[in-house]
């Protein structure tokens, strides 16, 4: 979070230039961003400035929205221990495809290779880097570790159909399906937050990628991770 | 000017965008306000069916035969078909009126508002919360016009009896599917529209415009948003579990050798109680998502019609918060009859006991505050006396309810549906209004009619009472809910007071007509109204028109000087000090 807020003010992107006027204040005054219990609005109630920081909600918001899916996970994975309680003579223990491990990896990867992008992002922004092309290579990567990541999941699926265990058969088939279903779903969120991202970063038709979508992206995709590695631990524990 | 050029969204100016597909939080808050009035008038019609049904049995409703064939003949209410009525009448209320009203009709419009911000953090959010709740609306309502009609389980859908897929019978076909996928959509319109809520209120504020300094019902609508977001984002998951049990065989929720309609059923090993923890975790926060939006609006118009503060209204603001976190541990104690473990009960009868305490402060407040002061008597201040009376005496016969042992007697009865329908229904549906009266002049530009105002209050109190008393009677003396008629021996004596409270809710519900007539009357033909005409201190009054332009401040953010309620002090405007003026306040008069 520190590190990321070096700089913002070079990232931070308006339509318009804010006038020069209030450039000092600005100075004088950082913007704290990041939500918290301050009051944020920085200027005398002229919007010129307070039409700056917008975007920043973004970084709130997703850690809202990040709370919001990690409870709908607890609630699932609730579920399934009071759904084991609750009857043991049908839950026949399943073997886990052996792939879904191979997937973790590429996962973890998607995480580290979307730093590398940030950072490269970072330095193009601050003038570093006189090329997005280095920074669109390690996005792209990422983008392509996470389809390998839903690819993957989707073979893992096939091979439990190959053993006869459907969504019905039983309820560790039908958990097993229900949490990397509703990761996928997750996944492909966080692939669609991604390609927005690059897009933005493009630069086309006059887009500009703000610090704090970039943030939220990551934010969102390094907890897509951890939230994984949660769910493959419980799967192998309970499953 | 150049303000104007960095306005992140113009004023849209085509029919379309401005009133449909609408990106301005006052729009879609009027939207969410249309969308709860349709509900709750469909709503309470299918109460007058259901009351009519209860004491006349065997007699024809003209028209409803059209409606259900099967559920209906010839326009007499079969059993299941009354079943039905109810499941979708405590569905429309719960979700799309009393979730819908004071969170998100009234927070949508003034929460930037009173916040000083021009919209909400996403516009764009905020109308496809909007529209995605029409949908989940849409889609409930069709389940009227399918085979075998909607669903019969109870707004509660509690499994297996809603869990088990094909067509077992009626009410328990499409319609219940229809129902997991209308309540599924909803939780994500719900979750968008908190999320939406909590990112306005800590990022948007205007300068000086700190927490300390937001106006109750502003705390009120960002917790809810809290409670909000955690409580749908179970419901959430729930939903789509009931939706696999019905449509994809999965056994969540439907047990071993469960024999419907002549039918074994294919399930096994599910837990039908895995269901009622799932949903009440989200359903017991979601009586106070419904109830404290209303606490708040109704503190902020006391405030103003008192003329001072509350004894301490940041008091308040703890104790809704304490709601707001105890409401998360209280779940079970809807569930003292389900066979969970006795210990259990014990356990949730414990917080649910603690949860009065904060309660029982506000209601303190509320009282000390009113002891002694010159209360402006108007419509909407006594809706809010109104909410404060419903509010106790619903929640009086709570402490009942939390007792397990008492409960086990009392569970099944209307003595639970009394309780629900004053202190969550009926008071929040007085908080609702006592919002319209008070805000009226802020989203038209014009007052409403107080004497008409006046009128309906009086009906609606005394007509709600009416209903809703005698429902406790009915309860102690063992009246079982959920029976569609009283043909049974002890039943029989009871019958009279169920006619006198089926008399009573056609008169509370034609006394509606009253509001109905005075809203429309008084958008198009009521007084125009001043700028600030209750002369309230927060920042919705000092707009520069009424309804606020597009970006709310006229191209100007405020800001804001003191803490919201500045009354009984000398200034240049008189008894009261707007937030947004850089007066001191001279000493008390």
């Amino acid at each position: 979070m520190t590190a990321s807020r070096e700089g913002t003010s070079e990232v931070m992107a308006t339509t318009l230039p804010p006038p020069v006027q209030h450039e000092e204040e600005k100075r004088e005054r950082p913007y704290d961003g990041g939500g918290g219990f301050r009051n944020l609005v920085p200027a005398n109630g002229d919007r010129r400035v307070v039409a700056d920081p917008k975007g920043e909600p973004t970084r709130t918001g997703i850690w809202v929205a990040l709370a919001a899916i990690a409870m709908t996970f607890a609630a699932l994975s609730s579920a399934l221990f009071v759904r084991e309680g609750s009857s043991s003579s049908d839950w026949h223990h399943i073997v886990l495809p052996r792939i879904l491990f191979f997937n973790t990896a590429a996962l973890v990867a998607s995480s580290i290779a979307l730093e590398m992008a940030r950072h490269r992002v970072a330095a193009f922004m601050r003038g570093q880097a006189p090329k997005r092309s280095a920074a669109m290579l390690w996005l792209n990567g990422t983008m392509l570790l996470g389809l390998v990541f839903v690819a993957g999941q989707y073979m893992a699926w096939l091979q439990l159909r190959a053993q006869g265990l459907y969504l019905p058969t039983n309820p560790n088939s039908s958990f097993f399906y229900l949490f990397t279903g509703v990761h996928v779903i997750h996944v492909l969120g966080g692939l669609g937050g991604l390609t927005r991202v690059m897009v933005l970063f493009s630069g086309r038709f006059g887009w500009r990628l703000r610090r704090s979508t970039l943030d939220a992206t990551s934010y969102y995709w390094h907890f897509m991770g951890a939230l994984w590695i949660y769910l493959l631990f419980l799967l192998w524990l309970k499953l | 000017m150049p303000e104007q050029a960095v306005h992140v969204h113009q004023a849209p100016t085509g029919f379309i965008r401005k009133y449909v597909f609408s990106l301005d939080h006052k729009i879609i808050g009027l939207q969410y306000y249309a969308l709860a009035f349709v509900a709750v008038f469909t709503g309470m019609v299918l109460s007058w069916l259901m009351r009519i049904h209860l004491v006349w049995p065997n007699a024809p409703i003209p028209g409803l035969g059209l409606l259900s064939k099967t559920g209906a003949p010839g326009g007499i209410v079969t059993p299941e078909y009354y079943l039905q009525l109810m499941t979708m009448h405590g569905t429309l209320m719960v979700f799309f009126v009393l979730t819908n009203a004071p969170f998100a009709a009234f927070g949508n419009y003034f929460l930037p508002i009173q916040i000083g911000a021009e919209d909400m953090a996403f516009p764009r959010f905020n109308m496809m919360s909007f529209w995605t709740t029409f949908i989940a609306f849409c889609v409930l309502v069709s389940a009227f016009f399918v085979g075998d009609g909607p669903p019969l389980s109870g707004w509660t859908a509690y499994a297996p009896l809603s869990a088990v897929g094909g067509d077992p019978g009626p009410g328990q076909a499409v319609g219940q599917t229809l129902w997991g996928l209308s309540i599924f959509i909803f939780c994500i319109a719900s979750l968008l529209g908190s999320l939406n809520f909590i990112a306005t209120t800590l990022d948007l504020r205007t300068k000086g415009m700190t927490l300390s300094r937001m106006p109750i019902v502003s705390w009120a609508w960002f917790i809810t948003s809290c409670i909000a977001l955690l409580a749908f984002a179970v419901l959430l998951p729930a939903c789509l579990l009931l939706i696999l049990d019905r449509v994809a065989g999965t056994s969540f929720f439907v047990p071993s050798g469960l024999n419907i309609s002549d039918h074994m059923q294919p399930h096994q090993g599910g837990s039908p109680l895995l269901w009622q923890h799932l949903f009440w975790f989200f359903g017991h926060p979601e009586v106070y998502i419904a109830i404290l939006p209303a606490i708040g609006i109704v503190s902020h118009i006391l405030i103003c019609n008192m003329r001072k503060d509350m004894l301490s209204h940041k008091v308040l603001v703890y104790c809704m918060m304490a709601i707001g976190f105890l409401s998360y541990m209280v779940w079970g104690h809807h569930m003292f009859l389900s066979g969970m473990n006795p210990f259990s009960a014990l356990v949730f009868s414990f917080p649910t006991l603690v949860i009065t305490i904060p309660a029982t402060i506000m209601t303190l407040i509320w009282l000390g505050s009113l002891y002694g002061s010159n209360l402006r008597i108007n419509s909407a201040s006594l809706f809010c006396l109104g909410f404060i009376s419903m509010f106790v005496s619903g929640g009086v016969s709570g402490f009942f309810l939390a007792q397990p042992s008492i409960d086990i007697y009392l569970h099944a009865t209307y003595f639970v549906v009394g309780h629900f329908h004053m202190v969550m229904g009926v008071a929040a549906i007085m908080g609702v209004f006592a919002g319209t009266y008070f805000w009226f002049p802020k989203m038209t530009g014009r007052m409403m009619n107080e004497t008409l105002g006046k009128w309906h209050f009086f009906l609606t109190f005394i007509g709600t009472y009416a209903i809703f008393m005698p429902f406790h009677y009915l309860g102690l003396a063992g009246n079982v809910r959920r029976y569609s008629a009283f043909t049974d021996d002890y039943l029989v004596p009871l019958v009279p007071v169920h006619k006198f409270i089926t008399f009573a809710a056609l008169f509370t519900g034609a006394a509606q007509l009253i509001f109905i007539f005075n809203l429309f009357y008084s958008r198009f033909k009521g007084a125009p109204a001043p700028a600030n005409p209750w002369e309230c201190t927060s920042l919705e009054w000092s707009t520069p028109s009424s309804p606020p332009p597009f970006d709310n401040f006229g191209g100007k953010h405020p800001v804001v000087y003191h803490d919201p309620y500045q009354y009984g002090v000398k200034s240049s405007t008189g008894d009261y000090l707007m937030q947004t003026s850089p007066e001191q306040a001279g000493q008390t008069p």
